[in-house]
């Protein structure tokens, strides 16, 4: 498909990490050796930064206490939605090069992209009650979530529906990169709809809303939040490469090796 | 074959399957009307309240309408295994599917759209709103077919794709039935629907552009399953 001679942009190093990456046993011992210091940095990070914006900064002149859930309810939300395009973006390469890796990347996002919508729905839920006095308004972003949120479900309910799994993982990237198509159309088309939910706090342009003093925890949160996606989705990755690969020697090799 | 007789024989033939069962023709109007009737029911007869919602009722109701017919867009030929042969076919599959979207619009979008008027007399939607109302269904039906035929075309192999489809393309229908619905509510609140309009017709060309690319690799990966 790609021919190795033909003049490309991309390295001979990159191509060679490109085949590593499409083998099982070295990603299953790479990703080892990657949780194994991902993770206490992840966990570590989480405590920080959630002690640091619990108990360290002041509280919020309007707000008082309550606004405090945003030190998970933001990381939640920023991730999920990072993690539908890193489910898309494996879906395309699964679907380009036919990498065997990608779709289990793509299946192993799902269920953590899911996890994380529905926690930034709760936690959303119970700030919207003391903010705005209901437990759910109708808000653009609130219900944008809860749109993402059944695009992920559809992946997966659509996963579970093929009997021949190679066949599921076609579809599901099929399915996911319709919706990438659509994510911004239906962001834009669900926030001209209606919105009540306090404009964007955090501004890449331009000065911040919030205190400086709230956004560096908040910082440090997205940042584990994103260390923490990372680790649940290659943990998922390595079940479902021992699940595929179980009659393999490889595989057999480990079981024996680790008792 | 000619490609132009080729592309001519499918569409014929598409029109000929729908005519042949003119009963199956009716039902998505029938249902359009069966389900409007649940409003008032259930919303009470109140003319104030019904003509609120009617804009609103009406999309909804066509909405359903046109997710519950796509549904079985291509299952008649997966089932007999034309569809194997449209895949072996020289032509390329991106525009095989048009004529399958062409008259799954005309007969649950179109149809839909030219009798929506008299739904919305009796839903008290005011006069000066039809227009809008029938101009926004034709494009929003055009555009809920070529997103509802990926969802079909996905679940084609599957025995049990009924529910799963509108879990898959509910999502993608939602700023189809946002614009469609502003466009209404724009043309009863005395404002230009036009935007709204565009609007619909630019999600129209995007989805005429893409659709088809996506609806063809759901196929392939149906067919090989």
């Amino acid at each position: 498909m790609f021919a190795p001679d033909a003049p490309s942009i991309i390295s001979d190093d990159m191509w060679s990490l490109f085949h590593k990456l499409g083998s099982p046993p070295w990603l299953y011992r790479i990703s080892g050796s990657i949780l194994r210091w991902l993770l206490p940095i992840a966990v570590l990070g989480l405590a920080v930064g959630a002690t640091w914006g619990l108990l360290y900064t002041a509280p919020d002149f309007r707000q008082g206490n309550s606004y405090r859930i945003i030190y998970i309810h933001v990381p939640a939300a920023v991730v999920a939605l990072a993690g539908y395009y890193v489910m898309a973006i494996a879906g395309a390469i699964h679907l380009i090069w036919k990498m065997k890796i990608a779709d289990v990347a793509m299946m192993a996002a799902a269920p953590v992209g899911a996890a994380l919508t529905f926690i930034a729905l709760v936690t959303g839920s119970i700030w919207g009650k003391p903010t705005w006095g209901a437990w759910w308004v109708w808000d653009a972003r609130i219900t944008s979530m809860l749109i993402l949120l059944f695009l992920y479900l559809g992946v997966m309910a659509l996963h579970e529906a093929y009997d021949n799994k190679a066949a599921a993982s076609r579809a599901c990237a099929v399915l996911a990169l319709v919706g990438t198509v659509n994510i911004p159309i239906i962001y834009k088309s669900v926030d001209w709809w209606y919105s009540l939910h306090q404009p964007a706090s955090i501004k890449f342009s331009g000065a911040s809303t919030i205190d400086p003093s709230m956004l560096w925890p908040l910082l440090v949160c997205i940042i584990s939040f994103y260390a923490l996606f990372t680790c649940a989705l290659l943990g998922n990755m390595r079940v479902a490469i021992l699940q595929r690969e179980r009659r393999t020697s490889w595989v057999r090799r480990l079981a024996v090796e680790t008792g | 074959m000619a490609t132009s007789s080729f592309y001519g024989a499918l569409l014929r033939r598409q029109l000929a399957l729908a005519l042949r069962r003119p009963v199956q023709l009716l039902n998505p109007l029938l249902f359009f009307a069966v389900v409007i009737l649940l409003f008032p029911l259930g919303l009470g007869p109140a003319p104030d309240t019904l003509s609120n919602f009617a804009g609103g009722i009406l999309w909804i109701v066509a909405l359903l309408a046109n997710m519950l017919g796509v549904d079985s867009l291509f299952r008649g030929d997966f089932d007999d295994g034309s569809l194997d042969q449209l895949l072996l076919a020289e032509q390329p599959l991106y525009f095989v599917v048009l004529p399958y979207f062409f008259v799954h619009w005309l007969l649950n979008g179109a149809l839909l759209a030219l009798l929506a008027p008299l739904f919305a007399l009796m839903l008290g939607l005011p006069a000066r709103a039809t227009g809008v109302l029938v101009l926004s269904l034709l494009l929003g039906c055009g555009v809920m077919t070529v997103l509802g035929a990926i969802g079909a075309a996905l679940t084609v192999g599957l025995r049990r794709g009924g529910m799963l489809i509108v879990l898959l393309i509910t999502p993608f229908y939602v700023p189809v039935l946002i614009f469609g619905a502003a466009a209404v509510q724009a043309a009863v609140a005395h404002q230009p629907a036009g935007p709204y309009l565009a609007l619909l017709a630019a999600m129209l060309s995007l989805a005429l552009g893409l659709g088809p690319a996506a609806v063809a690799a759901a196929l392939r990966i149906s067919v090989d399953s």
